[in-house]
């Protein structure tokens, strides 16, 4: 459950380069890049922070309601890392663009997907002043007002099982998919035998050997029933 | 139910027999998706998640958060032999390396060290074959038929074209990818392109994509990976073929794909890092099965009418607000109502007003390049537009990789550019990006080859229309856009 200042930034197809723009991407995770958040889109034509800008106004926000198609463009982690670092833990919108959907789980920001008709509903309660609202993960509901009661209005939002339950204990993909290194190392092997093509060719007269290197680990034998493909 | 053009290829290119009767034939008819899909996938989860393997992973300067992420994990790299590290985003294509800005510097510097830590073969500044990933790959061979393909970049779509599953994935992905070779993916949604007819002269590949993106819209194709199929593919050079797969996420699909046929294997055979004698037999015979079954069924499908069209330019701040050339800038009563908010902040941002002509919109500089569009083919036809002629803008002409300016300057392409007046420069991502030094000035209106018109992606305050680089080269020959056909009936119908 989070609860926080609910904002609306009222434009379409916001792309990764206005999150971000790429002259800011040269920075290490640990210097931050929460000033870096939609860096020009909050100036104005001479360079100056625009005071009427929505996060200028609610620099305390941790919601953002945003329009169709956000996060569209270049596939750069840094936008996720921007909004992140600016205290947004939600963005709500009726589309996310694929690849900054799947960023933005592995970071664990919400993109929670609503259907036009809960957009204007919280649209309309924002408003220009913001609202305080509950963003449950379990009941996939964002509740409005800070201490909701069972009748509060709210919208529902959705998101798939895998990038729920990934949200909900922080997992690390790597930590799970190493759980599954025998089927990995079995289909590598199964791979090397049945397309030795698919590794690069040395970069001269003779082929590369697939297997020279890397054997596939695991205990099992490498030429056991293939039966991990389902 | 495979590509006739494919049975012609076994001719021309292939030695030993042909044997039909090794198709994998399923009961259930599949697209080349589906194939493509199953062959790399290792296992899947209730929810429908599958865990994939990757066939080949590209990694840039951009890369620094996936390799820290793993240094702090401990962690090594799983296949650094399937891992290529390529300088591109940061690369400086103007002038001598040691002028760089610091910050650019340490980024390909990271890269190296990471590479050399990883035991990756790294392209780097001072390599012969530097250049652009998503140009490079394919360049060497590297980029196959079958393989899986990812890199942290949204227009790894490229290698599509080639018939390889290949994506753009963001840093926690890429590093999964080196701490594993696997990635956790849901599969996407089947959309069929189909494109038949004849381009009309001076019509190109990059005004199919725009056109295409116009129609569908910027996230029209969210979802889905894209088949492109239909006789005008089947008659697209590989180069073109790139482009279309490459523009695929500025329709908001992550994945363009192509089946491959006997272009793909005239463009393969013996590039440096592909396969060779029988490997290359054993992969050919793997490659003819990937096709989309006859009857398979797609989740969508589109088609389109190469014939009806026009040399495309984009008016606005997404790919998908581009128009005909010789079309007026829509008129905001003319766009749906839930697009004219974002169309009068487009045409306010770019300095246009609405229900007038495109062409003759006066341009400050013009850019030639990117993964888009800086092979040798683009380079080709910016150059005959401009041969014998001046320009009256400055541009920029980077080639796509240290190989295509090679090539380039072995036909004399060199001297077309900088004879009308542009600069001619070293490869990488250039002006397409705004990260590497080379920027659009604000304010300024740049006619350029490359895929984003997005707000201040060559720079703040830059102004972009996308266009084709024929259409770049007559952009700079006169000063405004222009249609470039005006232009070849002049020099060329004798």
């Amino acid at each position: 459950m989070h609860t926080g200042l609910a904002v609306h930034f009222d434009a379409d197809d916001i792309d990764t380069d206005q999150l971000i723009p790429a002259r800011f991407m040269t920075r290490s995770r640990a210097d931050g890049y929460g000033d870096c958040l939609l860096h020009d889109r909050r100036r104005s034509e001479n360079g100056k922070l625009d005071p009427a800008f929505v996060l200028e106004r609610h620099p305390q926000a941790s919601v953002l309601l945003v329009g169709r198609n956000f996060g569209c463009g270049s596939s750069r982690e840094a936008a996720v890392y921007a909004l992140l670092d600016a205290g947004i833990r939600v963005v709500v919108a009726p589309e996310f663009a694929d690849i900054f959907a799947g960023n933005a789980c592995n970071n664990g920001l919400l993109a929670a997907r609503i259907d036009e008709r809960a957009h204007a509903t919280l649209a309309a309660a924002i408003g220009e002043a913001g609202v305080r609202v509950s963003v449950s993960l379990e009941s996939a509901r964002i509740v409005l007002g800070e201490h909701p009661a069972p009748d509060s209005c709210s919208v529902a939002f959705s998101l798939d099982d895998r990038s729920r339950t990934k949200l909900i204990n922080g997992w690390d993909d790597i930590d799970l998919t190493l759980a599954h290194a025998l089927p990995i190392a079995r289909h590598r092997e199964r791979r090397a035998r049945e397309a030795d093509w698919a590794w690069p060719a040395a970069d001269g007269r003779k082929s590369a050997e697939p297997n020279g290197r890397d054997e596939p680990q695991g205990p099992d034998d490498p030429h056991g029933p293939d039966d991990e493909r389902r | 139910m495979l590509p006739r053009a494919f049975e012609r290829a076994q001719g021309v290119v292939l030695e030993g027999p042909t044997r039909l009767s090794n198709i994998d034939r399923r009961t259930r008819p599949t697209t080349l998706l589906d194939k493509l899909w199953s062959t790399h996938e290792i296992l899947s989860d209730e929810a429908g998640n599958s865990l994939l393997w990757v066939d080949r992973h590209l990694v840039h300067e951009g890369s620094h958060h996936a390799f820290a992420r793993l240094a702090s994990r401990g962690a090594t790299v799983a296949e650094p032999g399937l891992t290529l590290a390529v300088t591109d985003h940061y690369a400086p294509v103007r002038g001598s390396p040691t002028g760089i800005d610091a910050s650019a510097a340490r980024m390909m510097g990271t890269l190296a060290s990471n590479a050399r830590r990883h035991g990756i073969e790294l392209l780097g500044l001072d390599h012969p074959r530097q250049g652009i990933v998503h140009v490079v790959g394919p360049e060497l061979g590297l980029t196959l038929p079958g393989l899986l393909v990812t890199c942290g970049d949204s227009h790894t779509s490229t290698h599509g074209a080639f018939g390889a599953l290949a994506f753009g994935i963001g840093a926690t992905e890429v590093a999964h990818v080196l701490a594993t070779q696997t990635l956790w993916q849901r599969k996407p949604l089947a959309l069929r392109i189909s494109v038949n007819g004849t381009l009309g002269e001076g019509v190109t590949v990059k005004d199919l994509a725009l056109h295409w993106i116009a129609a569908l819209g910027a996230g029209g194709a969210r979802g889905h990976a894209i088949e492109y199929a239909g006789g005008t593919i089947d008659a697209l050079s590989m180069e073109a073929r790139m482009t279309l797969c490459n523009l695929s996420i500025e329709g908001g699909a992550r994945f363009g794909l192509i089946a491959p046929d006997a272009t793909t294997l005239r463009y393969l055979q013996g590039r440096p890092r592909a396969p060779r004698g029988a490997s290359w037999q054993r992969a050919v015979e793997h490659w003819r099965t990937l096709a989309s079954d006859a009857d398979a069924a797609f989740d969508r499908e589109v088609t389109i009418d190469a014939g009806g069209i026009a040399p495309t330019v984009t008016w606005g701040t997404r790919p998908d607000q581009a128009i005909a050339v010789d079309a007026c800038i829509p008129t905001l009563a003319a766009l749906a109502t839930d697009d004219t908010a974002a169309a009068r902040a487009a045409l306010d941002y770019m300095g246009l007003q609405p229900g007038r002509a495109l062409a003759g919109t006066p341009i400050d500089r013009v850019f030639l390049g990117s993964c888009t569009n800086g092979r040798l083919e683009d380079l080709r036809a910016a150059a005959a537009v401009l041969r014998g002629r001046r320009t009256r803008v400055p541009g920029l002409v980077s080639p796509g990789s240290s190989t295509v300016k090679a090539a380039a300057e072995a036909e004399g392409l060199d001297r077309v550019f900088i004879d009308a007046g542009l600069e001619w420069a070293g490869s990488g991502c250039s002006l397409c990006v705004g990260m590497n030094g080379d920027r659009v000035p604000p304010g300024e209106r740049c006619a350029s080859s490359t895929n984003r018109n997005f707000r201040g992606r060559q720079g703040p305050g830059a102004r972009t229309h996308l266009m084709s680089p024929a259409m770049v080269a007559a952009a700079a020959v006169h000063g405004h856009i222009v249609d470039v056909r005006t232009l070849l009936s002049r020099k060329d119908h004798r």
